[in-house]
């Protein structure tokens, strides 16, 4: 059976395999070993997982990393989440359609409570909740130090978002593995344990709750035990998790977290669609449609509400130059189809945000990714501080910025928790913390910058126009003759000729620049025609020599058709491929990316052709389908408590606990002109993510016959 | 002493915005009287109200009690059709389950003085009470009452439509507001004064559940009401399995009565007396509520062992000695109605607490109405413990 599988990756090694096989609704599919339940079903083209037991509305993937509850299905009778859950031979697994009827499952033995003692609580110095760039930096301080520390990780690997990340980072050279793509640095980082005897790590392992008695509550999911932790210090580097945006259909199968498509598509190397639509132009949503187009996917749209796209220029360039429709001041007004989502509506929108009428488009696609920002998951750090439990916290979970400065904050925290554990360690230089700020800047304008200026007869351009915090250009240049000011590396390149020092032609910052935004220009063999070099992050099967293909501005402009003369790949920059042109020399230095033939097309259908209308409504609380209209009435009433939201609608109070609606709660607070110091907060209750009841009654001291 | 006409009158003030204190609101309210309800948190039910699992029955084993306990279950039934509010009122039954022989006999002869007080309840052996609870665990089950009237409603829905109504009806709700002093006149409480304003009134009812014995010391008075603090936790939900709460009297390691019930959107809902008593106002989950609880719910009905818990939630249990409510006047202190001590129970005797209250306030009491106030006066001897708490 044909599935939905990437079979070719310019930078992700396709492993093998092992096939296994297993049913959905009594049929046998066929899945990698290895992958989760959530990942089979779309690979085999299963994007309704049940339907909801409220409305009968389809139910599909929103996070799949285990925190928005929509991924439920049936296995072997017991309700689980099928992106945690890894398949395995012969599983039986159904949709989750409506309830779950339980009444039947097979009870093999009772269990009694008689003589029931708990285990005994694990004491350790340190717990660290995530193993992404900042829990794992944090970790590899404190076991350098041979401090104790237990590293928990809901994942079966280390690494955290790292791994989803395929493209070359920004951030230092030196302090965070700029120019090293976030796959590798999720090895190296890890590689780093191996060392380090004081750091136990227990992976699949999620963290349920905290308790009175300042423990943590340890749900590990290969041993299916349940363990309580009492640590003398939490450290929280959680991550974050995705936004969600109300709109009419936002709860249709095939929209999900652009996090969601980058665990399908580069952890598990699944494709879930052919034609994606993003929403949001941060550097996530802009991330995420360069990783589509490196795995074949189409991107036929992205819209960003604001007048500019708010992620680096250099990820929007990335899209601009493959011709992806960038509209910014434009939103979604509603996504259509039955059971899955076959085309979205968008507007352009006013200053102040609202649909202008008659600029809408209809624009077909399957599948459309929500990505609007990152809230931080920080319902332990609250919690640890209810308990008065001392606590630390890095990366997303204390402030959403890029995962260089999550490493650098992770690394910081280490040392800091180690000398609140008494040990005597250096200070922590004051630059260090002025550096973590550099990480965390957000980018800066965006300047016009002369591309004309030539430094000789070969030399690099930098297409770089905005100020954000990199600078491996700087470190790769042999001749040091890439200057960017070492003590703030958010400084926009400069080349320079320094004294009997030439550009050698290495192309080495044409490899590293994780913006893909250095060109090469050589006119030494041929003044008219020099030849161009172009990094390109693509399969090498889409490009050969003797090709005469497009190549772009900047900005997405096709500036020429020139022809490949040379393709190659440096040694220690694999999988950016070096493309040589010939270009003609008035635009030789403008040329900033070359378009590699895709065969997608771009189109625009008039509304008037889809008749069908989406019946979904447009859904704040995901879990209790709840819309924006039922709590926009309640917050017109007077509501101010969010409790009494929850009283009166159930919203936050389904199976994530408000994980994606309070945030959406909160805006159309401030949508009604409420502020927010006239809301009350709803209380947070554990557990923070559902856990077998048969689990939990497990955790008992075996009885001495 | 400010012109009276810029006093700020009132009826009555009732000091908490909670399970006892909304309803009884909304009855004086609705009656006519000028009501202000003062509560120091942001919003209704916000204190103790919330944390109550949603139990209500009339089968206990205290004439005053199985009183208020119809009554509210009277008012609960009638509520959706009255007002439209869906308060997700479900008449499921209770039914007290005996693994040993001490329970089922005092379960036993408890049915035989229930329906003497005309309770619709019975005892039911183990063949017809897993008629009843195919799902229950049949291993030593001796047998069980079935007491088919009683049910549960939502405490978080029932708070927001009371005061809903009490609003509609003219009740004057003040929250994030406290109560700091009370005004005499003479040996006459006559009103009360908080952090924002004095209010005036002719009756002030103490109504602030957990925080009542700290509100009656500013007073001068002691009452013996000592909070205490339960757990509780929800499941996700699954097809309908039973219809009553089900209550197990056993005694474990770190626990005593546990229950739970399935709500009507197929959640399950479970809540355990921990033995010995956790006093204080603990709010925050407990390590070892989740792994006992689930292992006595898994116990019970095996097939829970299946599906997940959801949430964890702690709340207070207002206690008196002898483990029933304090209702009604004080000696020597006119104007001060006490409505507290409700002993966890608060939720399921709210309704019926509000319209006896009622009719105190307007001295129109009934017969059934002295009998409560008898048996539950702050005056009463508190050595007496009841059979079935």
């Amino acid at each position: 059976m044909p599935q939905n599988r990437i079979n070719s990756h310019p930078i992700l090694e396709i492993p093998e395999s092992i096939t296994i096989e297993f049913f959905w609704q009594g049929k046998p599919f066929h899945a990698k070993e290895g992958e989760t339940i959530a990942s089979a079903l779309i690979a085999n083209g299963v994007n309704i997982f049940g339907h909801h037991p409220k409305d009968d509305e389809p139910l599909g993937i929103f996070c799949a990393n285990g925190q928005c509850s929509q991924c439920m299905v049936l296995v072997d009778g017991k309700p689980i989440k099928s992106c945690m859950t890894k398949v395995k031979p012969g599983l039986s697994v159904m949709p989750a359609d409506g309830l779950p009827d339980i009444s039947s499952l097979p009870i093999e033995e009772t269990i009694s409570s008689n003589e029931h003692k708990l285990n005994e609580i694990i004491k350790i110095p340190v717990l660290i909740i995530g193993g992404g760039p900042a829990g794992l930096s944090a970790a590899i301080e404190l076991g350098n130090l041979g401090i104790d520390v237990l590293l928990v990780d809901d994942k079966p690997q280390l690494g955290g978002k790292l791994v989803l990340q395929t493209h070359r980072f920004f951030g230092s050279t030196k302090a965070v593995y700029a120019g090293t793509r976030g796959v590798d640095i999720a090895k190296i980082l890890t590689g780093q344990f191996e060392a380090l005897d004081s750091v136990e790590v227990w992976l699949e392992t999620t963290a349920v709750a905290i308790f009175e008695e300042k423990t943590v509550g340890l749900w590990r999911a290969e041993q299916d035990k349940y363990v309580l932790v009492k640590p003398e210090v939490l450290m929280i580097a959680t991550g974050a998790r995705e936004r969600s945006l109300p709109f009419k259909g936002n709860t249709l199968p095939g929209i999900f977290g652009a996090g969601a498509f980058q665990t399908l598509v580069n952890r598990d190397l699944v494709k879930p669609t052919d034609n994606l639509f993003i929403i949001g132009g941060g550097n996530v949503g802009l991330i995420a449609g360069y990783h589509a187009l490196q795995a074949g996917i189409n991107v036929v749209g992205l819209v960003e509400a604001m007048p500019q796209c708010g992620g680096y220029k250099v990820h929007e360039d990335k899209l601009a130059r493959f011709g992806v429709p960038i509209l910014t001041s434009h939103t979604i007004l509603e996504a259509k189809g039955k059971d899955h989502v076959k085309s979205v509506v968008i507007a352009e929108i006013d200053k102040n945000f609202q649909p202008i009428q008659g600029t809408e488009k209809e624009i077909p696609c399957d599948c459309v990714l929500i990505a609007v920002g990152l809230n931080p998951v920080d319902e332990f750090i609250q919690k640890a501080k209810e308990v008065k439990m001392p606590v630390f916290a890095a990366g997303d979970a204390e402030e959403i910025a890029e995962a260089s400065a999550a490493m650098y904050a992770g690394k910081i925290k280490g040392i800091e928790i180690a000398q609140y554990l008494g040990y005597d360690t250096q200070k922590i230089p004051e630059q260090w913390r002025e550096f973590e700020i550099i990480l965390k800047s957000h980018p800066g304008e965006v300047i016009s910058i002369d591309e004309d200026i030539h430094h000789g007869d070969v030399f690099p351009v930098m297409h770089c126009r905005q100020e954000i915090p990199c600078d491996p250009c700087a470190s790769v240049c042999p001749n040091n003759l890439i200057h960017i000011n070492p003590d703030d590396i958010r400084g926009i390149p400069e080349f320079c000729l320094l004294d009997g020092k030439n550009c050698i032609a290495c192309e080495r910052c044409v490899a590293i620049c994780p913006g893909l935004a250095i060109t090469l220009v050589d006119y030494r063999k041929d003044p008219l025609h020099p030849i161009v070099s172009i990094p390109l992050e693509f399969p090498q099967d889409k490009i050969k020599i003797g090709d005469t293909l497009p190549v772009t501005d900047v900005d997405g402009n096709i500036l020429a058709h020139v022809l490949v003369k040379y393709i190659r790949t440096l040694r220690q920059f694999s999988h950016t491929l070096i493309v040589r042109v010939q270009a003609p020399a008035e635009v030789a230095t403008r040329i900033a990316g070359i378009r590699i033939p895709t065969g997608w097309t771009q189109e625009e259908d008039s509304l008037d052709k889809y008749h069908q209308q989406t019946e979904q409504e447009n859904i704040v609380c995901r879990c209790e389908h709840i819309s924006a209209d039922t709590i926009r009435d309640l917050v017109q009433s007077g509501v101010r408590d969010i409790n009494q939201i929850k009283a009166a609608t159930k919203a936050t109070m389904g199976a994530c606990g408000g994980k994606t609606c309070l945030s959406l709660i909160k805006k159309i607070f401030r949508e009604e002109g409420v502020s927010t110091d006239e809301i009350t907060e709803p209380t947070q209750r554990p557990v923070f993510v559902e856990i077998s009841l048969e689990t939990l009654a497990n955790n008992r001291q075996e009885v001495q016959q | 002493m400010m012109p009276s006409e810029n006093r700020k009158v009132y009826d009555v003030i009732i000091i908490g915005a909670g399970s006892i204190g909304v309803p009884t609101a909304y009855f004086m309210a609705k009656a006519g009287l000028k009501v202000l309800v003062i509560e120091m948190y942001p919003s209704v039910g916000q204190a103790s109200n919330k944390h109550a699992i949603g139990g209500i029955r009339a089968t206990h084993s205290d004439p005053a009690k199985i009183n208020l306990g119809k009554r509210s279950i009277d008012v609960f039934s009638k509520w959706q059709n009255l007002h439209g509010d869906d308060i997700e009122w479900r008449q499921g039954g209770y039914s007290y389950v005996a693994y040993q022989e001490e329970h089922a006999n005092l379960l036993q002869n408890l049915v035989i003085w229930q329906q003497e007080h005309n309770l619709n309840i019975t005892w039911l052996g183990k063949q017809d009470l897993l008629e009843v609870l195919p799902n229950l665990n049949p291993d030593q089950l001796i047998g069980g009452t079935f007491s088919p009237g009683d049910g549960s409603a939502s405490p978080l829905i029932s708070a927001f439509a009371f005061h809903k109504r009490a609003v509609e009806a003219g009740a004057a709700f003040h929250f994030n507001e406290s109560v700091l002093d009370f005004i005499f006149d003479g040996s006459r409480v006559s009103g009360i004064i908080t952090d924002k304003e004095k209010y005036y009134s002719k009756v002030v009812i103490n109504a602030a559940g957990g925080w009542a014995k700290p509100l009656s010391e500013k007073i001068g008075l002691e009452i013996p009401v000592e909070p205490d603090s339960h757990e509780a936790a929800i499941t996700e939900p699954v097809m309908p399995l039973f219809d009553p709460m089900i209550v197990d009297m056993r005694a474990y390691p770190g626990s005593a009565n546990f229950y739970f019930y399935q709500h009507p959107t197929g959640k399950i809902i479970f809540c355990m007396t921990p033995d010995p008593p956790i006093w204080g106002t603990h709010t925050i989950a407990s390590s070892e509520f989740l792994p006992r609880a689930a292992r006595r719910l898994i116990e019970l009905m095996p097939v829970l062992k299946y599906i997940r818990v959801r949430r964890v939630w702690r709340g207070t249990y207002p206690m008196t000695p002898d483990g029933s409510p304090i209702i009604g006047n004080v000696d020597g202190l006119e104007g001060y109605l006490l409505a507290a001590g409700m002993c966890g129970q608060g939720f399921m005797f709210g309704p019926g607490v509000g319209q006896l209250l009622t009719n105190m306030v307007f001295d129109n009491l009934v017969e059934s109405d002295r009998v409560i106030l008898d048996n539950l006066s702050f005056h009463r001897n508190f050595d007496v413990v009841e059979r079935l708490k």
